[in-house]
Order: structure tokens, then sequence, then C-alpha cells
């Protein structure tokens, strides 16, 4: 077991930490991830010169380390333990439209480095601002920085590196997938969150279903089906929708307005459902829909219904719903 | 009142420097492109004329016209009444990184004069694009600074004249051409009757109208509470999500962006319900409401029953010949 979110070591809190060279992106990845800075805003972002933590308080809390380009490992200083501990994740950012070999060079030191002292880390390389790039020469340079980077490792006696390969850009929902299966590696819950989904999707003949983190959307677990981005981008989207919605139509009401509103209007309070839910029918594809529930705080299930999923079985997915929703909240009981 | 048919092809011109981003502007609100796949767009050769069709007796004749020098030229000499008469509404996009902007103002006045003399009763909007280059600190007073030299050298449109900061990237896009649409809309105060009346039979908070295609707002109906809503930009923003939301629908479903459409989208919350459902042929209608199952379930029902009433209002049902320009 010892890597359960929220207990000790440190300050007990699982980290990401970003490195690369200097304007690979880090910080842009960090401020529109987390932040929700548009990405042409990033334009404006300055030169990351210390570290800078960033707190996430989520469905587990975990913290966002942003580290400044050069490190100097020799540095006396510069304590690694105090930076790396065992329930970290390297995310390691290459920028794709620039020369790449220097980045390699030190990636690799890094990682044989945390061999030893870290073991268990988790490393991930995200091949960044790859929009910048056509279709033919970004699979090409992807392929080459992959060799690059698992022949030199090779040659230094270490085969089979578990070390993860993404295509990133800030300007689409890639940045945010590739975030998401990082963090799932971080979830020890991640087997029994897949089980419950799976279940789900059974029972209801979802096509798809995704736990989401709503303020980041990052998604949490899906189910095992095969995961395209085409899905993720959809649900993310959709989140998008109910949420603006929700903030604007959502605002604090004057209470006594409120309630004087509820007399006239009959029966308020009759819906009980505190949880946001919603649903969006296809016009072409009758039977097509997507359909959202808060699950907690945190939260929100958001499923893609296949052509068998009826409407008209709304009954039958609530109850499932309700079921999961139960089971998931003594998964993550906070 | 029994002129509400009379006036049907509105003429709207949009102009400005070519690379000003006119094309971009059109391509998002009618032709459903997304903000990043502007950078396609070919430069405008003379005119590209389009036909967009609006609740209330609308159909928009917008005539994008190219920006390079030559064109520009031959709109002010050759087609000089061609181009400038009976037109409704004036666009003129400005860039607001442009490297000339006095050329720029140059440019407008001789426009503007063209316009003077073929339509002096024309409406003039200046948007002033590209705002997302300027620094967000910065965009409040470029703006301003850059309103002030425009409408000064705006001679008899001098006090009508409107002015909108816009950005392909954000909602402030909406923002400006909901004002154009509004101007143009011959019969808006019937319409906002119609809606005032069924927000009140259904109890609604805020009853929204837009078009189905371009997502942009019709007109809206504000009750009780909801008026004191902070967010003042709602309506846009609406527009701007609406507008999104479709893109992804089409790209998952391999639907054409033109016609994926919802037949209905709801959200539930424990503070509103929130609604949008199809009204007539060209429109869709949102719905805020108390939470409440039973005001819910009566909303749509009363809002099946008035469909009929409002599909009058609505040209989309007639077919009707297209004028050829050119
Ligand atoms: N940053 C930024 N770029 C924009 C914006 N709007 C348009 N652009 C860019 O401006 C360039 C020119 O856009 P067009 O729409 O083709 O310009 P146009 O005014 O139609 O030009 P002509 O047809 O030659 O008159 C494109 O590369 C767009 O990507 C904006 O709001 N912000
Ligand atoms: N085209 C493109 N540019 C990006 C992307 N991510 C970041 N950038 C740009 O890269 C530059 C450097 O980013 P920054 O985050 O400051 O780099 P850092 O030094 O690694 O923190 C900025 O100008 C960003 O706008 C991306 O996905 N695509
Ligand atoms: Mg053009």
């Amino acid at each position: 077991t010892g890597k359960i979110p929220n207990t000790k070591t440190g300050d007990g809190k699982p980290r990401l930490l970003l490195m690369g060279q200097r304007r690979s992106g880090k910080s842009s990845i960090s401020s529109v991830v987390f932040n929700k800075l548009a990405p042409s805003e990033t334009l404006y972002l300055e030169t990351t010169h210390r570290i800078h933590k960033e707190s996430m308080h989520s469905f587990m809390d975990f913290q966002v380390w942003d580290l400044p380009a050069h490190i100097d490992y020799s540095d006396p200083a510069f304590d690694t333990e105090d930076i790396f501990s065992d329930i970290s994740a390297l995310i390691w950012v290459i920028d794709a439209q620039d020369e790449y070999y220097d980045a390699i060079q030190r990636l690799n030191t890094t990682i044989l480095r945390l061999q030893e002292s870290h073991p268990s880390i988790i490393i991930a390389v995200f091949v960044h601002k790859v929009d910048g790039l056509s279709e033919d020469y970004r699979t090409d340079t992807f392929r080459d920085i992959v060799q690059r980077v698992q022949d030199e490792l090779c040659d230094a006696g270490f085969e089979n590196a578990p070390v993860n390969f993404y295509q990133t850009s800030i300007y689409d929902h890639s940045i945010f997938e590739a975030f998401s299966k990082v963090i799932q590696k971080l979830i020890p819950e991640l087997p029994s969150l897949e089980a419950l989904l799976d279940a789900l999707c059974a029972s209801c003949r979802i096509e798809k279903a995704y736990l989401f983190d709503v303020l980041s959307k990052i998604y949490v677990a899906t189910d095992t089906s095969p995961t395209d981005i085409g899905s993720y981008e959809i649900c993310s989207d959709y989140i998008d929708v109910v949420v603006d919605i929700s903030e604007i139509y959502g605002w604090e009401r004057d209470e006594a307005e409120a309630a004087a509103e509820a007399d006239d209007g009959g029966a308020v309070g009759d819906s009980g459902n505190k949880d946001a839910e919603s649903l969006i029918t296809m016009e072409k594809h009758g039977n097509n829909y997507l359909y959202l529930r808060e699950i907690n705080k945190y939260l929100a299930l958001i499923c893609i219904m296949g052509e068998d999923s009826a409407t008209e079985r709304k009954a039958l997915i609530d109850y499932n719903v309700r079921v999961f929703q139960e089971a998931l909240n003594r998964v993550f009981s906070r | 009142m029994s002129s509400v048919k009379r006036q049907k092809q509105r003429k709207v011109l949009l102009m400005g420097k070519s690379g000003a981003g006119k094309s971009s502007m059109r391509s998002i609100v009618f032709s459903n492109y997304v903000a990043k796949d502007v950078r396609r767009l070919a430069a405008t050769i003379d005119v590209e004329h389009s036909n967009i069709k609006f609740m209330g007796n609308l159909t928009l004749n917008l005539w994008d016209c190219g920006g390079q020098d030559g064109f520009v030229e031959n709109y002010l000499t050759h087609q000089r009444s061609h181009v400038f008469s009976s037109v409704a509404v004036l666009i003129f996009v400005f860039d607001i990184e442009s490297r000339e902007p006095h050329t720029d103002v140059v440019n407008y006045s001789n426009i503007i004069r063209a316009l003077q003399e073929w339509s002096p009763s024309a409406k003039v909007f200046c948007l002033i694009h590209k705002m997302d280059l300027v620094q967000a600190s910065r965009r409040a007073q470029t703006f301003e600074e850059r309103t002030e030299y425009i409408r000064s050298a705006s001679e008899g449109f001098r006090d009508t004249v409107e002015f909108y900061p816009t950005s392909i990237w954000d909602q402030s896009l909406y923002k400006a051409w909901t004002q154009v649409i509004y101007f143009l809309i011959p019969n808006a105060s019937t319409i906002e009757n119609l809606l005032e009346m069924l927000a009140e039979v259904i109890d609604a908070r805020e009853l929204i109208l837009y078009e189905r295609t371009t997502c942009l707002m019709v007109t809206h109906v504000t009750r009780g509470v909801e008026a004191s809503n902070p967010y003042i930009d709602r309506f846009e923003r609406i527009s701007s999500i609406l507008k999104t939301h479709k893109q992804s629908l089409a790209k998952h479903t391999g639907i054409p962006a033109g016609s994926a459409n919802f037949a209905e989208l709801q959200i539930k919350t424990g503070r509103f319900m929130f609604f949008i459902t199809r009204l007539t042929e060209n429109t869709n209608l949102a719905v805020t409401i108390p939470p409440s199952e039973h005001v819910f379930n009566a909303a749509r029902v009363n809002i099946a029953l008035a469909r009929p009433r409002f599909a009058d209002l609505d040209i989309g049902n007639r077919k009707r010949p297209v004028d050829a320009d050119s």
C-alpha cells in the first residue's frame, strides 16, 4: 500500500513536478490546466526563476510544482529528497518545435538519477507544442524523441524504463487528457473506480462513462472500454456548458426574494435534487444523448449514451447512478 | 402596423483593411467555423455575398468586401452606387494591431463619405478587432483612445456611430453582432410582447430567444429577481457557449455543424432549472425557471402550445428566391 493519498510522508500530498528546458511551456501548462488561463494569454508569462507551488484541492489534494529550467543538482543547497518523493510524478516537458537534443540529455540524466533515489516515481514526457507541427512531422518528431530517450537509457543499462510519452498542446484538449492519465497513476483506488464504471455502463447500456474532476476537467477514471480523445473532448466541452450556465443562473439570490418567488411559483423544494443534473437529446439521432450528474463537491459523472440507451429508461439510469454514487462515496470517504 | 412584412432584405456591408479579420468573424458567426480554423481563410476577392434568414421577417444580405487596396479603389469609383446604395448597416473592422492606423482611418473616411452620399440613413458600427492581442490591463484605455480618433473622422455619422471591442477568441464577437442584429430586426417589439406574455404564463425568470445557426440573441425577457443577475454579459456568453457546444457535438457525431442541433438541453440544480428547446424554424428558446419540477413540466407544455404564434413571425417557413447580386 505505501501510496495512499492524504497519509504521511512530508506533507503527504502527491506532487506533480513540471520540469524541462526554458520556454518549453511548463508555466503555460500549469496556468492553463489549473488556473484556467486562456491559452493565448500565455504569451505574456515570464520565465520562472524559483519553484512555483500550486495546491489543488479536489477529490484528492495534490500539488503542482513548476520548477525553473536549470536546477543544479551538484549544488548542495538543492536537496532532491525535498523535491522528489515516492508519491509524485515527474512531468518532463519538451518543446517539439525547438531543438530537443539538450532536453533529452537532461531528461535522461534526471531519470537515471531518480532511478537510484526514487525508483517508484512516475515519469511522463510531454512532447509539447505539437499544435504548430504538420500531421506527418508531428508523428515523426514524436517517434524520434521516444526512440532517442529509450535508446540512451538502454545504453546506460536501463532497459524498459517506465516512461510514458504524450503529445500535448495547450491549444486543444490533449494537455488535459495527458494530465488525466498521469494523475490516474497516482490514484490507488483506480481499479475499483473502473470496475464501478464498467458495472454502470453494462447495466444502463452506456457507451462511455467518465468520472471528471469538474474544476480542472481532468478525468479521474473511465470505464475500461477503449478511449478516444473525441469522447473525452465532447464530455469535457459538455462540462463547460453546464458549469458556465450554472454559474450564470446559480448566483446567490436574496433569500427573502427567492422565498417570495417560491411562494407564487408553487412548490419549490419539490425537486429535492441539490446535485446538478443535465441531459442533452439530439435532434438527428433521437436516442443519442449526453448525461451529466454531480456526484459530490468535486466530481461529476458524464455519460455518452449509445443508440440503444433510450431516454425512456431515464428512471433506470437514475437508479443505477444513485447506486454508483453511494459506492463511490464509500471509496472516497472524505 | 401593416408594414411588419415590408422590409425583407437588409443590406449589410462588412468593410475594413485586408487582414483586419472580417472574413474570420463572418465564418465564425455565420458559417460555424471555430476560432482556430480561420487561419485557413484566404484573402477575400472582391465581394462575397451571404444571405442569412433571421426571425422576425429579417434576411441579412451580408457583403463581405475584400479589403485589398485595388478592390477598395473599385468600390469607391466604378462600383460606388452599386456598393453603397440602400445600405442598412455598415460594419467597419479596424485591426487594433495595425501598423498604419492613420491610413486605416483615412480609408475609413473615404468609405464614410461614399456611404453618406448613397445611404445617408444607414447605421455605422465600428469594431475594434483583435483585442486579444492587447494585454488585458491596457485594453480599456487602448479602446477608448482608438474610438475617439475614429469618431472624429466619422463625419455625418459622428453622433450615431457605435463602437465595440472584439476578438474571435472570446464572446465580445457575439456582443457586437447581437447589437447589429437587434438594430436590424423590424418587429422586435412584437416579438418581445409575445415573449413577455409567455414568460408570465410559465413563471420564467428569464427567456432568451436566439437564432439557431448563429446562436445570436434576438431578444430576451427578464423577470423579478433575475433582473439583479450580476452576470450582465450573460447573453453573449450564452451565445458563445452554445456555439462552441454545437461545434463540439458536430465534431463528435460527424454531423455537419449546421445541422448538429440538440432537440433539447436541460440543466437542473438546486438553485434553478434551465432548458433550451426549439421555438420556431429559425429560433431556439432558452428558459430559466425556479427549481421546481412542476414549473418545469408546465413550462414545456406551454411553450409547445405557444409555438404556432411565434411561427407566424418567422419567415423561415416560406421559401423565397434569393436575390442574385454581382
Ligand atoms: N489574434 C487575432 N487574430 C485574428 C482575429 N480575427 C482574425 N484574426 C486573424 O487575422 C487574419 C486575417 O483574417 P481575415 O478574416 O481573412 O481578414 P479579412 O479582413 O477578411 O481580409 P481581406 O479578405 O483580405 O479583406 C487571419 O490570420 C486570422 O487568423 C482576432 O480576433 N485575434
Ligand atoms: N504553439 C504553442 N505555444 C505554446 C504552447 N504552450 C506554451 N506555448 C508558448 O511557449 C512560450 C513559453 O512558455 P512558458 O510557459 O513561459 O515556458 P516555461 O519557461 O517552460 O515556463 C509561451 O510563449 C507560450 O505561449 C503550446 O501548446 N503551443
Ligand atoms: Mg476576407
